[in-house]
């Protein structure tokens, strides 16, 4: 049987996937204001926070009328449940992308310490996983969300790589060579992050369809029985 | 692991031909609210008469398998019944007190199990009407006749009526459906509290009540127990679709 609450369930849905565009899209100008070390990209991308700021209050002023008027249970009531952490997810992983946009306005003024390479790569890295886990909400799809929690172990060890060298070579041997390693080294921790709260929405998509926890046991990620 | 009041096994029930419970399986446990859920006419209601024998009194129903209260088949032929309504209350969708007073509605049932001490009587009525949460709306006014009470009064007043045998388990058949949502927030509230000392069973149309009053569910369909789990397993992650789809009403 249709019911009309499928077309409001199909309206979060909508408006879950055009946050996440704009969160992606947010990842992407602080990214290039990075690479070109340019300092109207990251403050126009700064700017533009705002936005993503009022769209996680519109999904969660929907979630709470959808669970007061339609007291959803079962699957609803997960999606809906999920639809409000991913949001704030979302939401949090745009603010990471302002926090990298902030340093690239204290970098941008200054030579490059060393050209990045672990950067880019962690980058990268975090776009994927973000792609990955907004595809995984739009098609159910449990299989890419265990994928993309696995990932995260890649996105560990190249902000480990990035923080080794720039202490162990840069820091440690010149203490002039500080403040301009220290907005990278951030940035790295920034990206990791993101990667992290890419990992939480897989997680959740994965109670969503699924209706198991693997959020802190990920010993179950690998029997993959259910 | 706590024994069960009732332990049903492979329950089946008819009226005349008509086939209205298929082998049902299901250990009921003791101070606990089991609700059971499911579209008209799916045998809810038969499965909880079948638990006090009232569905004797159809002269058309038949049954096979078994339904042992506390390990004893209740439908050995040794069985007193009378006791068995006793020890098994049950209370109806709609309030049926008697045309008696309020009072008269508690001591003639005392009465009838051969209660005649005036102070035990008394005692007895006014602490059925405390443990319904009715004692406090009525207490000056014992002589007053049932019927004029509200709705939701009479059924707190039933509920007194059963308790006062001091049955075992309550069988709740749709309780509140006629009832406005502040007397069904009160008899819910009595469930609750109930609980602590009884066994309660609860038949609901209502989604929500079940969720909100019980500790197990089981979603009956065409005679069949399709699913039993407790109640947060049942509302936020069941494991068939049939009741998944009742449950988030997408059923037809």
């Amino acid at each position: 049987m249709k019911r009309h609450f499928d077309e409001e369930l199909a309206d979060l849905k909508e408006d879950i996937l055009d946050l996440g565009s704009l969160v992606e899209l947010a990842i992407l100008n602080s990214v290039n204001a990075l690479k070109n070390l340019n300092r109207q990209q990251a403050e126009r991308m700064i700017v533009k926070d705002k936005e993503i700021d009022e769209w996680e209050l519109k999904i969660d002023e929907k979630c709470l009328n959808l669970l007061a008027l339609r007291q959803p249970m079962a699957f609803d009531l997960r999606f809906i449940a999920m639809a409000i952490k991913i949001g704030t997810d979302l939401e949090r992983i745009a603010d990471l992308a302002v926090d990298i946009a902030q340093r690239v306005l204290e970098l941008a003024d200054k030579p490059l310490l060393k050209p990045l390479i672990d950067i880019p790569k962690l980058t990268i890295v975090a776009q994927e996983m973000l792609r990955d886990t907004l595809k995984s909400f739009v098609k159910q799809d449990v299989e890419l969300a265990k994928q993309v929690i696995l990932r995260d172990k890649e996105a560990d060890s190249l902000r480990d790589l990035v923080q080794t060298e720039l202490i162990n070579d840069y820091m440690i041997k010149d203490v002039n060579t500080i403040s301009r390693a220290i907005p990278l080294l951030l940035i790295a921790r920034y990206l990791e992050r993101i990667c992290d709260h890419a990992t939480n929405i897989a997680e959740d998509v994965i109670y969503m369809v699924k209706a198991k926890v693997v959020k802190h046991h990920p010993e179950k990620l690998v029997n993959n029985h259910s | 692991m706590v024994n069960p009041t009732f332990r049903i096994t492979g329950l089946d029930a008819f009226y005349g031909n008509k086939h209205v419970l298929k082998n049902i399986n299901i250990d009921i446990l003791p101070n606990a609210v089991t609700a059971l859920i499911g579209p008209s006419g799916c045998g809810k209601s038969t499965f909880i008469r079948s638990l006090n024998r009232i569905n004797d009194l159809i002269l058309t129903f038949r049954r096979e398998g078994k339904v042992c209260y506390h390990n004893q088949d209740i439908y050995a032929k040794d069985v007193d019944v009378v006791e068995l309504r006793r020890r098994v209350g049950m209370v109806f969708q709609k309030p049926n007190p008697f045309p008696k007073s309020i009072y008269d509605n508690i001591a003639y049932c005392l009465k009838v199990h051969g209660i005649k001490d005036k102070d035990k009587i008394d005692a007895t009525v006014e602490s059925s009407l405390k443990k319904a949460a009715l004692w406090d709306e009525v207490k000056n006014s014992l002589r007053q006749n049932a019927l004029t009470l509200s709705g939701g009064q009479q059924q707190r007043l039933c509920i007194a009526r059963t308790l006062a045998v001091e049955p075992e388990v309550i069988l709740f058949d749709e309780p509140c459906s006629s009832l406005d949502p502040i007397s069904t927030a009160k008899i819910e509230e009595l469930i609750h509290q109930l609980k602590q000392s009884y066994t309660l069973i609860i038949v609901t149309h209502n989604m929500q009540q079940a969720a909100r009053v019980s500790d197990f569910a089981g979603f009956f369909l065409l005679g069949e127990l399709i699913e039993f789990d407790k109640t947060d397993k049942i509302f936020t992650a069941p494991k068939d679709k049939r009741t998944e789809d009742y449950i988030t009403g997408r059923f037809g």
